[in-house]
C-alpha cells in the first residue's frame, strides 16, 4: 500500500457547485481537501464546508496563497473573470488548477476523453485544465465514440436541463455555452464541425438532464462497431458519473441528400445526478462536479510526481 | 377593454408577416432565394411594413434536430432584403441556438429587426441578445413562447425582463394554438398594465383550434399593437393566423394596419399559392396539438418518427404535450417515439403469449 501523503485540495467558490465537488472528493478520498474559499464571511457554503471538517475563509484567493501549507491542486467554481485573474497566481504557487468555470484559460478536457494528455506537465508549469460545459461533459465523449470508428464530418448535440439547475452565470451568457460546446465537439470530440442546443425546461417536477447526439458518418460505416464503441464509452463514463445512460439504443438513419450524401446515428442519453448535495434531476450539475473530480484527482496525483523540487519542498513541509 | 370605435377613431396596429420564418416549419425549410424575393417583393408592394425571414427555428435552426436549410438564412435574409424597398426584415433568433455572432451576421445581410424567442418563463436568456441588438441599432421584439402554459401575472414580469433589456414590443406567443380568447385578453392585458409605454405589445397566432384571427381581434382589443400573420395561414402546425384574413378584417373593423387588402390578397392568392403545394391543414395531429399544448413545430418531425417507428403522430404528440417538452426540444419526439414503440411490442407480445 502507498503511504505517501494525499495531494491537498482547495475549493474556491462555496456556492452549490463547490460543495457538490467538496462531498464527492471527501468521498473519493484520493485527495486531502483542506480548504474553501470564498469572499462572503456570511456564506452559506463556507458554513456547510465547515460543517464537513474542512477549513474556511473568506479571505479569497489571497488567503488561501498566504497558507503555509498550500494545496496541490485548486478547483475553481466561481466564475470566469474570477479565474481569468486567478490563473497565473495558481501557475506561479505551482498549484494545479481545474477550472469549472467558461474562462477556459487551459485546455477543454473531458475524462473519459483526453485527460491523459494533460497529465504531464512537461514545461515544469503547473497545469491548468478546464471542464468545458455540462453538455459537452455530457455528449463529448459519445462524438468521441463514434469518431474513433469512423470520421464525422458533423456533430450535434441538444442539452435539455431544468430550468432550475441553470444559474445566473449560464442564463447572462448563454451564448457561451453553445460557442465553446461547438468547439470542444471539434477539438475533443473529433468531429470536423460541431453545433451545440441547449434547452431550458421548466417543468415541475424538474426534468432529468437529456442529452441527445447527432453524429453525420458515411454511408458504408460499420454500425454494430459504432454502437459498440457506444457502449464501451457510457461504461468508461459511468466510472466517474454512475447515473449516466443511454435512453435508448443509438439510432441510424440511411444516408439523405439534404445531409451532403450522409448517413445519421442519434444518441439519447439521460444524466441522473448522484444526488450528493444537488438535486439529482440537476444531472447537468453533477456530470461537472464528478468529471472534476475524477480529473482533479488524477491531475493532482501527477502534479505531485512531476513538479520540480523547489515546491516539492513546500509538500515536504506540508506533510508533517 | 378597449372597445372599438367607429372608422377613423381606432389607433393603428402593426402588421407583421412571417411567412418566410413560422412559414418555413410548413415547407421543411426549404424556400429558395427566387422565392424569398417573390414572397418578399408581393408583401413589401402591399406595405406589409416588416416581413420576417428566416429558418422557421431562427438564425442558426438549420440543424439535423430542426431540419437543414436548402438555402443559408443568412443568404435569405439578403435575398429579401434586396427585393423590398420599404418594407423592414426580421429575423428570429432563439437563445440557446442562435447567438450575438449570428445576429451580427443577419444585420450585415440586411436584418433591421430583431425577434429574440425564449420560453415563456425563461426570458433572462434574451438579455444579451437584445442589448447587442440594440447596440447594432436595430429595432427588438421579444417572443414569449408557448405563453399558454405562463399566468397573465408571471408572463407581465418575463415581459419587464424583456422591455428592461432593451425589447421594444413584447409578444403573447400562441406557440400551440391552444389559447382561447380569454386566455389572450387576460394575458395581453397583463402585458399592457406592466409595460405601460415601456414597450408595445404584440400577438402571435396558430390556428390549431380555428382561432388566429379572432384571437388577433381579441388582442388588439386587449391592447395590443403588433400582431403577426402568413400568406395563407403557411406555419407551423395548423399554421399561423392568416395575414390576408387579418388585414381584411380589421379593415372591416375600421381598425387601420397600413396594408393594402387588395395586394395582400393578391400576393396570397398569386404569389404563395403557385409556390407552396402541401398547405396545413387542421388535422387530428394539429388540433391534439391545440388541445394539449404542444409546440406547433413538432408536427412535422412527429409524422416523420411516426413512419420511422410505426406509432400514430397524434400519440407521439399527446405524449409530448403531457412531458412539458417546449420549442427546441424536437429531440425528445424520436425519443418518445422510441418508447412509444416499445410499449405497442411489448403489447403485441403480451396478446400472442394470452388466447382471448
Amino acid at each position: 500500500m502507498d503511504h505517501s501523503p494525499r495531494p491537498i485540495a482547495a475549493i474556491v467558490g462555496p456556492g452549490n457547485i463547490g460543495t457538490d465537488l467538496l462531498i464527492k472528493l471527501q468521498r473519493s478520498a484520493a485527495l486531502d481537501v483542506r480548504y474553501m474559499i470564498g469572499v462572503d464571511p456570511a456564506s452559506d457554503g463556507l458554513r456547510r464546508a465547515r460543517d464537513l471538517g474542512v477549513e474556511t475563509s473568506a479571505g479569497g484567493v489571497d488567503w488561501l496563497l498566504e497558507q503555509d501549507v498550500l494545496p496541490d491542486v485548486v478547483f475553481e467554481a466561481t466564475s470566469a473573470k474570477a479565474h481569468e485573474a486567478n490563473a497565473l497566481r495558481y501557475r506561479d504557487a505551482g498549484i494545479a488548477a481545474v477550472d469549472l468555470t467558461p474562462a477556459a484559460v487551459g485546455p477543454f478536457v473531458c475524462p473519459a476523453v483526453n485527460l491523459d494528455n494533460y497529465l504531464a506537465a512537461d514545461d515544469g508549469n503547473a497545469p491548468n485544465i478546464n471542464m468545458i460545459t455540462c453538455g459537452g461533459q455530457a455528449t463529448i465523449p459519445i462524438v468521441a465514440a463514434i469518431s474513433r470508428i469512423t470520421p464525422v464530418p458533423y456533430a450535434e448535440i441538444v442539452a435539455s436541463i431544468s430550468s432550475r439547475s441553470a444559474g445566473p452565470g449560464t442564463r447572462a451568457n448563454i451564448d457561451e455555452f453553445t460557442e465553446t460546446t461547438a468547439h470542444a465537439i471539434q477539438s475533443v470530440g473529433g468531429a470536423t464541425r460541431g453545433k451545440a442546443i441547449i434547452i431550458l425546461n421548466p417543468v415541475e417536477p424538474p426534468m432529468v438532464m437529456r442529452d441527445t447526439v447527432f453524429a453525420a458518418i458515411g454511408a458504408d460505416v460499420d454500425q454494430d462497431a459504432i454502437t459498440e464503441s457506444i457502449h464501451r464509452m457510457v461504461a468508461a463514463v459511468q466510472q466517474y458519473v454512475p447515473g449516466y445512460r443511454l435512453k435508448s439504443e443509438p439510432q441510424f438513419e440511411d444516408p439523405r441528400p439534404d445531409w451532403d450524401g450522409n448517413g445519421r446515428v442519434a444518441v439519447f442519453l439521460e444524466v441522473t445526478g448522484n444526488g450528493d448535495y444537488l438535486p439529482e434531476w440537476a444531472g447537468n450539475l453533477d456530470i461537472m462536479t464528478a468529471a472534476a473530480a475524477r480529473a482533479g484527482e488524477q491531475l493532482a496525483l501527477a502534479w505531485a510526481l512531476t513538479r520540480p523540487a523547489a515546491t516539492t519542498q513546500k509538500e515536504q513541509v506540508a506533510a508533517k | 377593454m378597449t372597445s372599438i370605435e367607429p372608422a377613423g377613431t381606432n389607433p393603428p396596429v402593426r402588421i407583421i408577416d412571417t411567412t418566410l420564418r413560422d412559414g418555413s416549419h410548413a415547407v421543411s425549410h426549404s424556400f429558395t432565394i427566387q422565392q424569398v424575393a417573390d414572397i418578399s417583393r408581393a408583401l413589401d408592394s402591399a406595405s406589409v411594413p416588416i416581413i420576417e425571414v428566416t429558418h422557421g427555428d431562427g438564425l442558426a435552426g438549420s440543424s439535423f434536430n430542426y431540419g437543414f436549410s436548402a438555402v443559408r438564412d443568412i443568404d435569405l435574409v439578403a435575398a429579401a432584403a434586396e427585393s423590398v424597398t420599404k418594407a423592414k426584415i426580421a429575423v428570429l433568433l432563439l437563445p440557446g441556438l442562435g447567438t450575438v455572432a449570428d445576429l451580427r451576421e443577419a444585420h450585415a445581410a440586411g436584418a433591421r429587426m430583431a425577434r429574440v424567442a425564449t420560453h415563456s418563463t425563461e426570458a433572462d436568456v434574451s438579455i444579451q441578445h437584445f442589448r447587442a441588438a440594440r447596440d447594432l441599432g436595430m429595432e427588438t421584439a421579444g417572443f414569449l413562447m408557448l405563453s399558454h402554459r405562463t399566468a397573465p401575472a408571471q408572463l407581465a414580469q418575463q415581459a419587464r425582463i424583456m422591455a428592461d433589456a432593451g425589447c421594444q414590443c413584447v409578444y403573447v406567443v400562441d406557440s400551440a394554438g391552444a389559447l382561447l380568447p380569454e386566455g389572450v385578453r387576460t394575458r395581453v392585458d397583463a402585458l399592457v398594465q406592466e409595460l405601460g409605454d415601456d414597450a408595445l405589445v404584440g400577438f402571435h397566432g396558430h390556428q390549431n383550434l380555428s382561432m388566429g384571427v379572432a384571437n388577433s381581434v381579441e388582442a388588439y382589443r386587449a391592447g395590443a399593437r403588433s400582431i403577426d400573420g402568413t400568406l395563407r395561414a403557411l406555419g407551423a402546425g395548423a399554421g399561423n393566423t392568416p395575414t390576408e384574413v387579418l388585414v381584411s378584417v380589421f379593415d372591416a373593423l375600421g381598425i387601420p394596419t397600413g396594408v393594402n387588402v387588395e395586394a395582400a390578397l393578391a400576393a396570397a392568392e398569386e404569389v404563395l399559392a403557385p409556390i407552396v403545394t402541401r398547405m396545413p391543414v387542421m388535422d387530428r395531429s394539429s388540433i391534439v396539438q391545440g388541445r394539449y399544448g404542444v409546440y406547433n413545430s413538432f408536427l412535422l418531425h412527429a409524422e416523420r418518427a411516426a413512419v420511422r417507428y410505426g406509432v400514430p403522430a397524434h400519440q407521439i404528440l399527446r405524449r409530448v404535450g403531457e412531458a412539458g417538452y417546449v420549442g427546441g426540444q424536437e429531440d425528445m419526439i424520436i425519443d418518445v417515439a422510441i418508447e412509444l414503440a416499445g410499449l405497442q411490442r411489448q403489447a403485441a407480445e403480451h396478446n400472442e403469449r394470452v388466447p382471448a
